[in-house]
């Protein structure tokens, strides 16, 4: 199958603003879609994620491939496609771009651990039980399915505490710190 | 529009700052670029990117009325005005404890030798006069890895009441 790479929509083009449909009809032009939508991701730089409206379609598919990163829990690549969330946990703050907004990063909260329902590429139901960085991806790329980006959800840069590791020496036990 | 200037703006703060100043700069064929305004101790500060046709004597006349009304200093400075290239943190380090003096210091030398390129720093003073605490959150470039950054600051003590948290800042691209 050749594959092509497509035009991503670049904010503020207001057609990201919108809510997609379903997708209720599967066939081959479907499945050529995703293939040129996962082509495109890779096309970009560091991207692990692309939701269809990205490049004008607006019907609920996306992909996410978040196993370019090391040391983080994945399922490789993933097409999903009518995603919905049916659980989720946890509240966790991240930094995230977007090809739809270049030049700009912005700190954005995020369900931890989520259950994801959605039907793969063959048109089988699926169940996914995601935490993390991947459950950030699909959650950045559904957004896009509902007209959202994550400058919608941008939480100030100051004051955010995400502490991972501390280095502190005791050197007056006792004291109260 | 070619030429860039950085004007700063320093005062008592009061409710409508931003809002006369932009308007005023707006009439006067000025364009802005990035800003970034705070409360400073009470104080209002901001630095506010200009692009105007005019020179520095043209901005005084547009700027002199409006900053005396409102008692504000101001300064303006000649820049290079490079947007569309933002440099992107990897790493975030927050600082937090007992306020006393040189932990600026000694964080940021420490940073600094371990190969820290500071793109963003904000400092509060919060607590009780009594008590005050001393909260600081840094990004940037860790130019020698992120484990220099964790060596440096392994090898630092700040005593017991002050902690230093480092942490990857992983950019999710979507």
């Amino acid at each position: 199958m050749i594959m092509a790479v497509l035009e991503i929509l670049v904010y503020p083009d207001q057609r990201l603003k919108q809510k997609s449909k379903p997708v209720e009809v599967f066939n081959d032009s479907l499945s050529r879609f995703i293939a040129d939508l996962e082509e495109t991701m890779r096309a970009g730089p560091g991207g692990v994620g692309i939701a269809a409206p990205q490049v004008g379609c607006f019907e609920r598919v996306i992909v996410v491939d978040v196993s370019c990163k090391p040391r983080i829990k994945n399922h490789g690549r993933l097409v999903m496609v009518n995603p919905e969330i049916a659980e989720k946990e946890g509240n966790v703050v991240g930094r995230e771009g977007c090809m739809s907004v270049p030049d700009y990063t912005g700190n954005v909260a995020r369900w931890d651990r989520i259950v994801v329902n959605a039907l793969d590429e063959f048109v089988h139901p699926q169940t996914y039980v995601m935490e993390g960085y991947e459950a950030r991806a699909v959650q950045h790329e559904m957004d896009h399915l509902d007209g959202l980006l994550f400058l919608d959800r941008l939480v100030s840069r100051r004051g955010n505490l995400f502490p991972r590791k501390v280095y502190k020496k005791p050197r007056n036990a006792g004291r109260d710190g | 529009m070619k030429n860039w200037f950085m004007l700063t703006l320093v005062g008592k703060d009061r409710a409508g700052i931003v809002a006369k100043i932009s308007a005023v700069l707006y009439q006067e064929n000025c364009n802005l670029g990035e800003a970034s305004m705070t409360r400073l101790g009470g104080n209002f500060t901001i630095m506010l990117m200009i692009q105007f046709d005019g020179l520095m004597r043209d901005l005084d006349r547009i700027l002199q009325p409006v900053c005396d009304s409102l008692t504000l200093h101001y300064h303006v400075n000649p820049i290079e005005g490079e947007l569309h290239h933002h440099r992107e943190p990897d790493v975030r380090i927050s600082v937090h404890g007992a306020d006393k003096a040189g932990i600026v210091a000694d964080v940021t030398r420490a940073l600094a030798s371990a190969g820290l390129d500071i793109l963003n720093l904000e400092s509060d003073v919060a607590g009780t006069s009594e008590n005050p605490l001393y909260i600081m959150n840094i990004e940037g470039v860790a130019v020698k890895g992120i484990t220099a950054l964790n060596d440096a600051l392994q090898a630092l003590d700040c005593g017991s009441d002050v902690e230093v948290h480092l942490s990857e800042i992983d950019i999710l691209r979507g």
